[in-house]
C-alpha cells in the first residue's frame, strides 16, 4: 500500500487504452479536461473527444444522442456538476431509456479539499443509487478504478462511476478482477464486517490493522458497485460476523450505508454503524484535516466496529 | 484613488492565494478593476453595516474569483485584511468560494457557475416589488455564460424590465481548457444579449473612465436590464500571468508571490 495515485489519474489512462481497442468510445467534458484527465483521451483521439464547454446539461443531452447512433460516450465533469446540474437530463434523457452512456465524475467527496462545500458532492451516490436503471461504481483505488473504466464498456446501459481528485493508496493487485454488482471480500474476519467504498477502502484496511492489535478481527468488504448492490456478500457477512460498519466518503443519508441498511433490514438484521457525513455540508481544508473533522478515518471505523460488537 | 484601491486589492489576491496554496488568480485579477469601481465609486453599501436594506447589491456569479471579492471587502473595510492570509484553511471565514453565512459582505453563496446570476433577477425583482430604488450588479465569466441558466436569468431578466440590474461580462477571453474561441464560442456576444432585450455596452475593463461612464449610462436606462461587455485581460498586472490559460487556477509560489507583489509595488 505504498504507492499513491488518484483515481481520475486512472480514469485518464483507462479511456486513452480503452479508445484503442474499442473505437465506438467517445468523450465529451464540460471545460475540465484537464483536471478529469479526458485530455489523456484527448491526445491519443482528438478527433473523438468533444469539448462541450461550461454546459453540463448539454453535456448529458449530447451524450445521450451519440450512444442513440451506437457511440459509447464517456461524458465527465466534477461529481457535483455531472450529478447536481445535470440530474434531471440524465434521469430522462439517458436512464429512462436504458441508453448507453457512462457517466463518469471526478473531484467528488470531500477530499476535494480547498475549494469547499460546492465543490465537495456527498450527495452523488444518493442521487445517482435513486435513478431506475442507473449502476453506480465507485472505485477504491487506481486499479480497480481503469478496470471499473473497461467493464462500464462492456456493459450495456447507463453507468455512473465516482472518481477522486487526491492521490490514494494502491490496493490491489494489476491481475484483480472487477465485477459489476459484485463486492469484494479484501480481508477475512469473523467478529464484524467493514463495508467500505471508494477511498474509504484504504482506511478500512488500517482500521483492520489496528482492530487486529486488540485481538478483534474484521472482515473488509470493498463495496465498489453501489448499485446493483451485491446482496449476497453483505447477508453472509451478517450471518458469519453479526455486525456492520459501513465506510463512504459521503453523507450517511442515500449512499453506500443505506444500501447495505436496506439489505440488512429485509435480510438478516445486525447491529449496524454507518461512517459518512453525517448530513451536513463540508468546508475549506487540507483533504485530510477534513477527512479527520468529519470522522472518516481509520480511527473512527475502529471506534464504530468497537461498538457494533457491543451492541451484538 | 481607484488606481491606489485596485493595486491594493491586488496585492490581496496575490497575498490571499499565496498563503493559501491554491485558488484563482487570473479571473480575479481581470476582475480588479471591476470591483474598485463598483465599492469605490458607484455602489452604496455601508462596511459597518453590512446588512443596511437600502444597500446596493453585488454578487459574484463566477464564484471561483473569491479572491478579488475578498480583497476588495476587505480594502472597503468590511473585515480586517488579516482575514486574507487565512483563505481556503480550515475553519476559515474566508471559503474557496464564496460564502454568503460566513463574511460580512457577501451577498450570495456562488461558486457553481450561472447560478448567481440567476439569484441576481431574484434580489432585483425584489428590490422593484417593495418600490425600492436598490440596485443589483452582477459579475459573471465568459465562460461561465456558456451556461444555460445564464439565457434563462437573462430572459426574465428583460422580461421583467429589470433596469436595476446591471450585469458585467469580464470578457477576458479564456476559461479552463483554454480560449473561449476553442473550447466553445459565446460570439457573436454582443448580438445575443441584444436579442435577449439587453441595453448592451462595450468597454476596456481596466479603464477606469470608462467603466464609470457606463456604470452610470446604466443607471439611466430604466425599463431594460443593462449588460456591460468589459474587455479585460486574465491574470492582469502580474506580467507572468497576464493571458497566460495556466494561471486560471494555480497559486503563485513563493518566488513568483514575491516578484509578483514587486510587480504592484512592494510587498505591504
Ligand atoms: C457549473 C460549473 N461547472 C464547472 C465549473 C468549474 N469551473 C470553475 S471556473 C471555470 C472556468 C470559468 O471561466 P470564466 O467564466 O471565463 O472565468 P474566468 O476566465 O474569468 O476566470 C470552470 C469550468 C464550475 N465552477 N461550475
Amino acid at each position: 500500500m505504498s504507492q499513491k495515485i488518484a483515481t481520475r489519474e486512472a480514469y485518464g489512462k483507462a479511456l486513452a487504452a480503452l479508445g484503442k481497442v474499442n473505437e465506438n468510445v467517445v468523450v465529451l467534458d464540460a471545460d475540465l479536461s484537464k483536471s478529469t484527465k479526458t485530455a489523456m483521451f484527448q491526445k491519443e483521439f482528438p478527433n473523438r473527444f468533444f469539448n462541450m464547454g461550461i454546459a453540463e446539461q448539454n453535456l448529458m443531452g449530447t451524450a445521450a444522442g451519440f450512444s442513440t447512433c451506437g457511440k459509447i460516450p464517456f461524458a465527465s465533469t466534477f461529481a457535483m456538476f455531472a450529478t447536481g446540474r445535470a440530474f434531471e437530463i440524465i434521469r430522462n434523457s439517458v436512464c429512462y431509456s436504458k441508453l448507453n452512456v457512462k457517466v463518469c465524475a471526478t473531484h467528488a467527496g470531500i477530499t476535494v479539499g480547498e475549494d469547499g462545500a460546492s465543490h465537495q458532492a456527498l450527495e452523488d451516490l444518493a442521487v445517482m443509487r435513486a435513478i431506475p436503471n442507473m449502476v453506480v461504481l465507485n472505485p477504491a483505488d487506481a486499479v480497480s478504478a481503469e478496470k471499473a473504466v473497461f467493464a462500464m464498456a462492456e456493459y450495456d446501459g447507463p453507468a455512473y462511476a465516482r472518481f477522486g481528485r487526491a492521490a490514494v493508496p494502491v490496493i490491489y493487485d494489476e491481475d484483480m478482477t472487477f465485477e459489476i454488482g459484485k463486492g469484494i471480500e479484501v480481508k477475512e474476519g469473523k467478529d464484524a464486517t467493514i463495508i467500505a467504498t471508494g477511498i474509504l477502502v484504504a482506511e478500512a484496511l488500517e482500521a483492520r490493522e489496528l482492530l487486529s492489535n486488540e485481538g478483534i478481527e474484521a472482515r473488509v468488504i470493498d463495496m465498489h458497485t453501489i448499485k446493483p448492490i451485491d446482496i449476497e456478500i453483505i447477508v453472509k457477512a451478517a450471518n458469519e460476523t453479526g455486525a456492520i460498519v459501513t465506510a463512504e466518503e459521503h453523507n450517511v443519508i442515500g449512499g453506500l450505508g443505506s444500501a447495505v441498511a436496506e439489505v440488512l433490514v429485509e435480510n438478516k438484521p445486525v447491529p449496524m454503524k454507518r461512517i459518512g457525513t453525517q448530513d451536513t455540508f463540508g468546508e475549506s481544508g487540507k483533504p485530510k484535516e477534513l477527512m479527520e473533522k468529519y470522522e472518516l478515518t481509520a480511527k473512527d471505523i475502529v471506534k464504530a466496529v468497537k461498538s457494533v460488537i457491543k451492541m451484538k | 484613488m481607484l488606481k491606489k484601491n485596485a493595486t491594493e486589492i491586488r496585492k490581496g489576491i496575490i497575498k490571499a492565494v499565496h498563503a493559501a496554496g491554491s485558488g484563482h488568480p487570473g479571473g480575479s485579477l481581470s476582475a480588479a478593476d471591476i470591483l474598485t469601481t463598483l465599492y469605490f465609486y458607484k455602489m452604496k453599501v455601508d462596511p459597518k453595516n453590512p446588512k443596511w436594506e437600502e444597500r446596493d447589491r453585488f454578487v459574484l456569479s463566477k464564484g471561483h474569483a473569491a479572491p478579488v471579492l475578498y480583497a476588495t471587502l476587505a480594502e472597503k473595510g468590511f473585515f480586517p485584511k488579516e482575514e486574507l492570509l487565512k483563505l481556503r484553511h480550515m475553519g476559515a471565514m474566508l471559503q474557496g468560494h464564496p460564502d454568503m453565512k460566513r463574511v460580512p459582505g457577501v451577498e450570495m453563496s456562488t461558486g457553481s457557475l450561472g447560478q448567481g446570476f440567476s439569484c441576481s433577477i431574484g434580489m432585483t425583482l425584489s428590490s422593484k416589488l417593495d418600490g425600492k430604488d436598490t440596485r443589483v450588479y452582477a459579475l459573471l465569466g465568459d465562460g461561465e455564460v456558456q451556461e444555460g441558466l445564464v439565457w434563462e436569468a437573462a430572459m426574465a431578466a428583460s422580461h421583467y424590465k429589470l433596469g436595476q440590474l446591471t450585469a458585467i461580462l469580464d470578457y477576458n477571453g479564456m476559461q479552463i481548457d483554454g480560449l473561449n474561441d476553442e473550447v466553445m464560442t459565446i460570439n457573436p456576444i454582443k448580438d445575443k444579449w441584444e436579442s435577449f432585450g439587453w441595453h448592451v455596452l462595450e468597454i476596456d475593463g481596466h479603464n477606469f473612465e470608462e467603466i464609470i461612464k457606463a456604470l452610470d449610462e446604466a443607471e439611466e436606462i430604466k425599463d431594460q436590464p443593462t449588460m456591460i461587455i468589459a474587455k479585460t485581460i486574465k491574470g492582469k498586472g502580474v506580467s507572468f500571468m497576464e493571458n497566460q490559460v495556466g494561471w486560471h487556477g494555480s497559486a503563485p509560489k513563493d518566488e513568483e508571490a514575491e516578484k509578483a507583489l514587486k510587480e504592484l509595488g512592494g510587498a505591504n
